[in-house]
């Protein structure tokens, strides 16, 4: 079976890898795109700065979700399943934005069916200001036999 | 609800708690557009693109699962349709009923259950939860509501639930 992190590796505080990304025109619309977000203030820049008062195109909500998704997984590696994630836009995310992503471990525990979960803070940052705080809970195998994404109905509890 | 002014249109009271826009998406769940949403953020997850490690962990390829919104969402253009088609329709009448035309999306909760797999027809619908009385932001004078989105695939079997909380706002001079 292919390998991710197992539960018993984390622990509360533990830090996930930085995600530094130079973000272009082309990563934002190329974004809503992947998103069939076809609203213009994310590929039309005179309607975004006329209509919405912003700089520039800016990056939409899912592709926001593809991109903590992608945070998420790159540290679980393809074993560790999301349960669910929040999300919040404090500012935007345009193009020549340097952005970072970072993390850190919140929460550890299992439910009352044995599934290990992990709880993790993570943020969008860009110029050392968070532009969108994500709370992830992602569900960790327990051990080398354990599979999250095996379970179904009540035995998922996200 | 929690959250319901009291100087809200009758309209706009009634469509809170209501399942509203049930459709089933335009197009199946299909590889091609997963590839699209892992390339727009170089997402590697062999369980996207390895057939041998999506059959061991997932008894075959899946789509991520933060795309769940994607597959309901129509296309720019289809044929014999007159009016661009909107996705999340609720946010779009409040702001026209409420004459509020501008709108962010402030915050979004995304619950995720039965994986969803190429060849699933998703259906989805929308729940009005709450709208809040007029509050001043930065952006300008508006109110926020909650949207909650329920989808479910061919089988009936939730496959997820989206909340969303907007801001219908006039840009103040």
């Amino acid at each position: 079976m292919p390998k991710g992190l197992l539960a018993g590796q984390v622990k509360v505080g533990d830090a996930l890898p930085e995600l530094g990304y130079d973000v272009g025109a082309t990563t934002v619309i190329l974004g809503a795109i992947a998103t069939r977000d076809w609203r213009p203030m994310h590929h039309d820049k005179d309607f975004a700065q006329k209509r919405n008062g912003v700089r520039d195109v800016f990056m939409n909500t899912p592709n926001q979700a593809a991109w903590f998704e992608r945070y998420v997984t790159d540290w679980t590696g393809p074993t560790g399943r999301l349960g669910r994630m929040r999300f919040r836009m404090h500012d935007s995310v345009f193009p020549g934005d340097h952005m970072v992503m970072r993390g850190h471990v919140a929460g550890v525990g299992s439910d009352d069916t044995g599934c290990a979960w992990a709880e993790l803070d993570l943020k969008l940052e860009v110029g050392g200001k968070a532009m969108t705080t994500c709370q992830v809970r992602v569900a960790l195998p327990v051990d080398g036999h354990d599979n999250p994404w095996v379970r179904r109905g009540a035995q998922w509890k996200p | 609800m929690s959250d319901v002014a009291a100087d809200l249109p009758r309209e706009i009271q009634s469509w809170i708690g209501q399942k509203r826009y049930e459709v089933e998406g335009e197009f199946e769940v299909e590889r091609g557009y997963i590839f699209t949403s892992c390339a727009s953020v170089e997402n590697g997850n062999p369980l996207y693109w390895d057939e041998k490690a999506a059959q061991e962990l997932t008894g075959g390829f899946i789509a991520p699962p933060s795309m769940i919104s994607v597959w309901f969402r129509p296309h720019h253009w289809a044929p014999g349709r007159t009016q661009q088609a909107l996705p999340l329709q609720v946010h779009f009448d409040l702001k026209e009923k409420l004459g509020l035309p501008e709108a962010v999306m402030t915050d979004n909760t995304v619950i995720f259950r039965e994986p969803v797999r190429p060849g699933d027809r998703l259906r989805t619908w929308q729940v009005l939860r709450s709208v809040s009385q007029e509050k001043r932001t930065k952006l300008g004078l508006g109110r926020f509501w909650v949207i909650d989105v329920e989808y479910v695939n061919q089988h009936g079997e939730s496959v997820g639930t989206e909340s969303y909380t907007g801001f219908g706002y006039r840009r103040e001079a």
